[in-house]
């Protein structure tokens, strides 16, 4: 248990700037991995754990180069061996997973070949035995009828489909050391928790060591013994998961917890201030110096080495890490918000609400109808308040971001009505909608890099809004965007930069200052801190709360994350193949009783904490379109009860506390069922 | 799958009856009809009205066309003007010579250009990318005239290795042309080549980065076999478009290699029929031009059909 | 007051961002040596009608076809012209005719791509449609037959050159406006209710710019390779105007033994095509644009 497999020293890695200038994005990472150990690195982008990854399968990224340092495998280094060497030793010793499988598949072979090509590489079967190892490997990473898989393209199969034929691909050469480079990152909340599962049952099955890379801190929790969290480039506390976890002794790692939001909470998570430094931009001091509040002088000027602690089993980089050891309390706490209890006037109401997305057939578009039967989004109706927020939450193809882009006007429903302020029917059609209700809704996207023109200046992109809807130009527009800066916490500086210059944290604060701009009544939010580093989220997170508060403005809030969705929303509303399955004030959706499937997401979500397991319930199948008939559920639900699942709608039903449950299941039998 | 190619085919067919049109449009719109052009300033009198007369001219435009166009499709032309024999005696030799022309150049360029192309990016940024990248650039950008000119100058005019110019009737026979091609042939395929390998170099350098070259590198696959097995298939296949786009647009180029080598093909006969205002002859060699370049793209279409693994798989489901 | 500082501000930050392209284009050898070679050819063509020392159609027959020497630098022509003086003047056809003709592509056939691209659609087939159609005619049949019927003036070139070239940008910058109308950015300001000029000029149009500017840069070098092979098939301009492909045409046939006459103009218009193309190239590569893998249609 105690043999050594693989071990970092003094490893830096870099790359040459422009101006010649050497660069590093790895300092002096010394780390050991033992046999049959599970190694969780674990940082946000840009921290260099992905470097770090690859450099222990002796595998450098084009325009990086090793500085100084050196990565053992079995006492011979990696990072000096010949490619004909590390040819033996890459997928039979040490085998990677990759992030996303469905690119890191080869688009032009078939899955059985590229399984086949690691067999013939790195074993002495012969063609029938490898045939038959194929589908073994198949079957141990439980992908449905191995045999017809084998002939199929990547492009073919659903995204956890292709991330199981990566797993079946690694240990094909059945590796001393598995490698996985965020492979459960940009699956849907379900999928991610079956992908897990396997990985820790093949950790047990094989005795395999692995190293698993992710910024996710609840993945890692479900399957590392021992964790490494990196910072900028270092590694700043390492040591066994559960002490990591739930007494953290570096600031970073501590603030990191705090700002992860967590189901079992309602309020705000903590966030921690700025964001990491750009490689190349410390010179001297603590690389965490500015973002912690524990600094001292000494931490400005000196940079802490990497201490051990014996008595705790743990290295820490930090001068004043005794100040948090105990401290471990204050974790499981968050930042109470202010809640909307449903007082306010309704101000936006969605009824009976159906989008399609399927093309008109021609006579249909002479009768400018649209005759699908069987519509992605169908029967949605929802009752907005003034003031409140509420949140749409499902996995990929719910519909979620269709309803709000009805809502915004970009997409024409089908059937239903949109009301605003007062039953005032809003127009599908953009066109058709009067500036001042355009002015009422305002939209704020997932991803900054896309939601902001690169070629205008902050200051162009938020007088847009300012000079349209109240015409302001000079030195009052100037004043205004300053106020609107100020409201997100920028300084007057930002005004003339380029979105490129700025991180995605004070790219978001743009785009929410932008939509806040409009003084709008209602505000969009797509998924606006899936594309953000946790700390970050958190940050962005406490800032729409604290606008709201001030400015009384209604949130319709879109997210795959429960917790996230816990922790900022008043009101829930699941949905499943663009079909309502529970709404309620989100305290009660998180207890039970719950609809059949958002059980199956709460017991999927994982959470930064070693003794909560999440419970598989349901398969994570892909479904490419909803039923015809009966529950929008009926294919992976786990508590289906007969045919009439298939082929009646479930009633409404109003449980005691308030949440409405979409179901054929009596909710008391539910409620009692679920217990 | 069936229904893909047809369709394709039937795009096809539309850009051509575009054409048609365009050149018989051209013709109509531009001051003078074919024979006033023709026969400039002796056009009056007797001599205009029995031009007028074999060429029809003096019935209304669409009623010309469609005859013109049904005769088309039949594969006659009609009669040109200054030979005063039908068009498809003058065009059958010069098409032949120029297809020998152009497919030995075509043969020689995209296999030697798929060579060069993985050579450069493969050893990217290092001395052979560098040697290779700086010729092609030269290749690439100057004219055909030039390089024909200055091919001429040194090897046949300086060394003296082989004939300047191309001294051979338009109905020689296979063997005789083969002979005579060479210099042409360097010329056309110089630029041809450079083009296409600076695609292919592209092409095979983003492949190259892919997460999934990566992964193969990572699963231990030896090099070579990367590259012929991971790397090759789907950098290529987007470079087939893209092929074939450029060789259409070379066509262009072998009008102007022939001149210089004084070669009885096609393009010395656009050249010719210009000069003479062979109207007929013009709006020909346009259509059949303008076939060629629709023949190639749609080969190059079917042939990115037939190798793509997600086009195929549609087939299977449907 | 205020604003015309903000529009100065405006304006020093557009050319503070030129330099800054300028800058990085020459930061690389072949940028740098394109940039010194249609500098150096852009100059020659500003001043050579002050400095060319004789007259470039004067005809003398007691100077034909005379090597070169220190009267004659690159020697004369087979109507005792000095090629020296019709070299020099030969780049100011070529320069002035291809320069506005690109501009004429530029313009159509950016307008033309953009707005196939926001319509989309039924309308945007029809028009690619018939974009292809035309440039499946190959140019030098259609440049020829135009060249022909119109005659060789600069008026007529320049427009049907830019005709020609401008095919080309149609598709660079319909691809351009396809990929940027997907943007969240221009979502965002459709929902805002801008009206459809504003998001164009505002938002779209600067995303699709750089674009289209390679392209055009790309076209000219491509352009000048057309112009000059017409000038060489005697479709150019007419003589005795000095231009670069009809002096090589000319001597072409003497230069078994006047070698000089034919590779003055050779190393003049080889120069400034390879120097416009590796400008191009430069010009992508710092706007972060790979033109390698597009096709010279």
């Amino acid at each position: 248990m105690n043999e050594i497999i693989e071990s970092v020293k003094n490893l830096s890695i870099g790359f040459n700037s422009q101006k010649g200038k050497q660069i590093s994005i790895l300092r002096n990472v010394s780390t050991n991995i033992k046999k049959g150990e599970t190694v969780g690195i674990v940082g946000e982008s840009g921290s260099g754990k992905s470097t770090l990854a690859l450099a222990m399968m002796g595998y450098i990224k084009q325009g990086l180069f090793p500085l100084k340092g050196e990565c053992l495998f079995k006492s011979e280094d990696l990072l000096k061996m010949s490619s004909r060497q590390l040819e033996k030793i890459r997928g039979r010793k040490i085998a990677m997973i990759p992030q996303n499988a469905g690119q890191a598949l080869t688009p032009n072979l078939k899955i059985g070949y590229q399984i086949d090509e690691a067999l013939k590489l790195h074993t002495d079967l012969n063609k029938r035995e490898r045939d038959k190892k194929i589908s073994e490997l198949l079957n141990k990473v439980r992908l449905p009828s191995p045999e017809t898989m084998a002939f199929r393209y990547p492009h073919e199969l659903s995204g956890g489909q292709q991330q199981r034929v990566a797993v079946a691909m690694a240990l094909a050469g059945k590796p001393d050391l598995l490698l996985l480079d965020e492979p459960t990152t940009g699956l849907d909340v379900t999928t991610q928790a079956h992908v897990l599962e396997l990985l820790r049952f093949i950790a047990k099955d094989t005795g395999t060591s692995m190293i698993y890379v992710s910024h996710d801190l609840g993945a890692i929790a479900q399957v590392s013994d021992r964790i490494v969290v990196m910072y900028a480039g270092e590694i700043v506390l390492e040591g066994p998961a559960r002490k990591i976890l739930k007494e953290p002794i570096h600031p970073y790692t501590y603030g990191l917890l705090k700002s992860i939001p967590k189901l079992s909470l309602s309020g705000l998570p903590a966030s921690m201030p700025g964001s990491q430094p750009q490689p190349g931009s410390i010179n001297e001091g603590c690389s965490f110096y500015d973002r912690c509040n524990l600094a001292t002088d000494n931490c400005k000027k000196n940079s802490p080495d990497l201490e051990h602690i014996k008595e705790l089993d743990t290295n820490v980089r930090c001068f004043n890490y005794k100040e948090l050891i105990n401290q471990n309390n204050n974790l499981q706490t968050s930042i109470t918000k202010k809640s909307n209890n449903g007082e306010g006037n309704e101000i936006l109401k969605l009824k009976d609400v159906s989008i399609s997305y399927a093309k008109q057939k021609f006579f249909d578009q002479l009768l400018n109808k649209i005759s699908d039967q069987n519509p992605t989004v169908k029967d949605i109706n929802i009752d907005i308040k003034k003031g409140e927020t509420i949140a749409l939450v499902g996995e990929s193809g719910s519909g979620k971001s269709t309803i709000l882009k009805s809502i915004a006007g970009l997409l024409k429903t089908k059937d239903g009505q949109i009301k605003f302020e007062n039953d005032r029917i809003l127009s599908s059609n953009l066109k058709m909608r009067n500036p001042n209700d355009l002015r009422a809704i305002q939209l704020i996207f997932q991803n900054p890099d896309e939601s902001l023109n690169p070629n205008h200046t902050v200051e162009q992109i938020l007088s847009q809004p300012l000079k349209l809807y109240f015409n302001l130009s000079g030195e009052e527009l100037k004043k205004n965007i300053i106020d609107l800066l100020k409201k997100v916490r920028l300084g007057e500086f930002y005004m003339s930069r380029y979105p490129r210059q700025l991180s995605g944290g004070e790219k978001q604060r743009v785009a929410v200052a932008r939509a806040f701009a409009a003084k709008p009544d209602i505000i969009l939010c797509d998924e606006v801190t899936s594309a953000l580093d946790v700390s970050v989220q958190a940050a962005v997170l406490n800032l729409l709360q604290q606008l709201k508060e001030d400015l009384g403005t209604t949130y319709v809030f879109v997210s795959h994350d429960l917790a996230v969705v816990r922790a900022i929303s008043d009101r829930v509303a699941v949905l499943y193949q663009g079909r309502l399955c529970e709404i309620g004030p989100s305290q009660n959706v998180y207890k039970f009783p719950s609809h059949p499937y958002t059980e199956v997401l709460l017991g999927a979500v994982l959470e930064p904490d070693p003794d909560i397991k999440p419970k598989l319930v349901a398969e994570d199948i892909v479904e490419e379109k909803p039923p015809e008939k009966g529950c929008s559920f009926q294919g992976r639900c786990p508590r289906k009860i007969g045919d009439i699942c298939n082929s009646e709608v479930p009633p409404w039903q109003i449980g005691e506390n308030g949440n409405a449950i979409r179901c054929h299941i009596n909710i008391e039998e539910l409620a009692s069922l679920q217990q | 799958m069936l229904l893909l190619i047809l369709k394709r085919i039937g795009l096809g067919l539309i850009t051509l009856f575009i054409v048609s049109l365009i050149t018989f449009v051209g013709v109509e719109v531009l001051p003078g009809d074919a024979c006033t052009t023709y026969l400039e300033r002796e056009a009056y009198g007797a001599a205009l009205d029995a031009c007028i007369k074999r060429l029809g001219l003096d019935v209304p435009a669409y009623e010309r066309y469609l005859d013109w166009a049904s005769n088309v499709v039949r594969g006659d032309f009609g009669y040109s003007l200054s030979g005063e024999m039908p068009i498809n005696e003058v065009l059958g030799p010069r098409v032949k010579n120029s297809l020998v022309l152009a497919s030995v150049s075509i043969l020689i360029g995209i296999p030697l250009a798929i060579v060069l192309g993985i050579i450069t990016a493969l050893w990217r940024d290092k001395l052979p990318d560098i040697m290779i990248s700086t010729i092609t650039i030269f290749s690439m950008t100057i004219p055909e005239f030039i390089s024909a000119t200055l091919l001429i100058l040194i090897v046949a005019i300086w060394l003296g290795w082989l004939p300047g110019i191309v001294i051979i009737p338009s109905d020689a026979t296979f063997y005789e042309l083969l002979s005579n091609i060479i210099l042409p042939v360097v010329a056309i395929s110089m630029i041809m080549t450079a083009h296409m390998a600076r695609m292919v170099r592209s092409s095979v350098i983003q492949v190259m980065a892919s997460d999934y070259v990566q992964m193969a590198i990572l699963k231990g696959v030896p090099y070579w076999k990367m590259v012929f097995r991971h790397v090759l298939p789907n950098a290529l296949l987007p470079a087939i478009n893209v092929v074939a786009l450029t060789i259409a647009w070379l066509l262009g180029g072998v009008v102007v290699t022939e001149v210089v080598f004084n070669y009885p093909g096609l393009g010395r006969l656009v050249i010719e029929s210009i000069s003479n205002r062979d109207l007929p002859v013009v709006q020909a060699l346009a259509i059949i031009l303008a076939s060629i370049y629709v023949g190639i793209n749609l080969i190059a279409d079917l042939m990115t059909l037939m190798l793509n693994p997600r086009l195929k798989s549609l087939q299977i489901r449907k | 007051m205020e604003s015309n500082l903000i529009i100065k501000d405006k304006q020093k930050n557009k050319l503070e961002k030129a330099f800054e392209i300028l800058k990085t284009m020459a930061s690389k050898p072949s940028g740098l040596i394109g940039l010194t070679i249609v500098l150096f050819h852009v100059v020659l063509a500003l001043i050579s009608p002050y400095i060319a020392p004789y007259d470039y159609k004067a005809i003398s027959p007691n100077t034909m076809l005379l090597a070169p020497s220190a009267e004659h630098w690159f020697g004369t022509d087979s109507l005792g012209r000095d090629v020296f003086t019709r070299t020099i003047l030969g780049g100011r056809t070529a320069l002035t005719v291809t320069f506005f003709g690109s501009l004429i592509a530029l313009l159509w056939g950016g307008l033309l791509g953009i707005f196939c691209g926001l319509v989309g659609g039924k309308i945007d087939d029809v028009v690619m449609r018939v974009v292809d159609a035309f440039l499946s005619i190959p140019w030098i049949l259609a440049m020829l037959l135009i060249v022909s019927l119109l005659g060789t003036s600069t008026e007529v070139l320049i427009p049907a050159l830019g005709f020609f070239y401008g095919k080309g940008i149609v598709r660079v910058a319909r691809a351009a406006t396809h990929d940027v109308i997907a943007k969240d950015f221009i979502v965002s300001a459709r929902a805002r209710g801008h009206s459809n000029m504003s998001i164009i000029w505002n938002e779209i149009i600067p995303n699709v710019r750089d674009a289209i500017l390679v392209e055009g840069a790309m076209r000219w070098s491509w352009m000048l390779l057309g112009f000059s092979s017409l000038s060489f098939l005697g479709f150019g301009v007419s003589p005795p105007t000095p231009d670069w492909g009809l002096m090589i045409s000319n001597a072409r046939g003497l230069m078994s033994f006047a070698y000089w006459s034919v590779i003055a103009p050779i190393v003049g218009l080889s120069s400034l095509i390879i120097g416009i193309n590796l400008t191009a190239d430069a010009f992508a590569k710092a706007l972060g644009i790979d033109r390698s893998t597009k096709a010279p249609v």
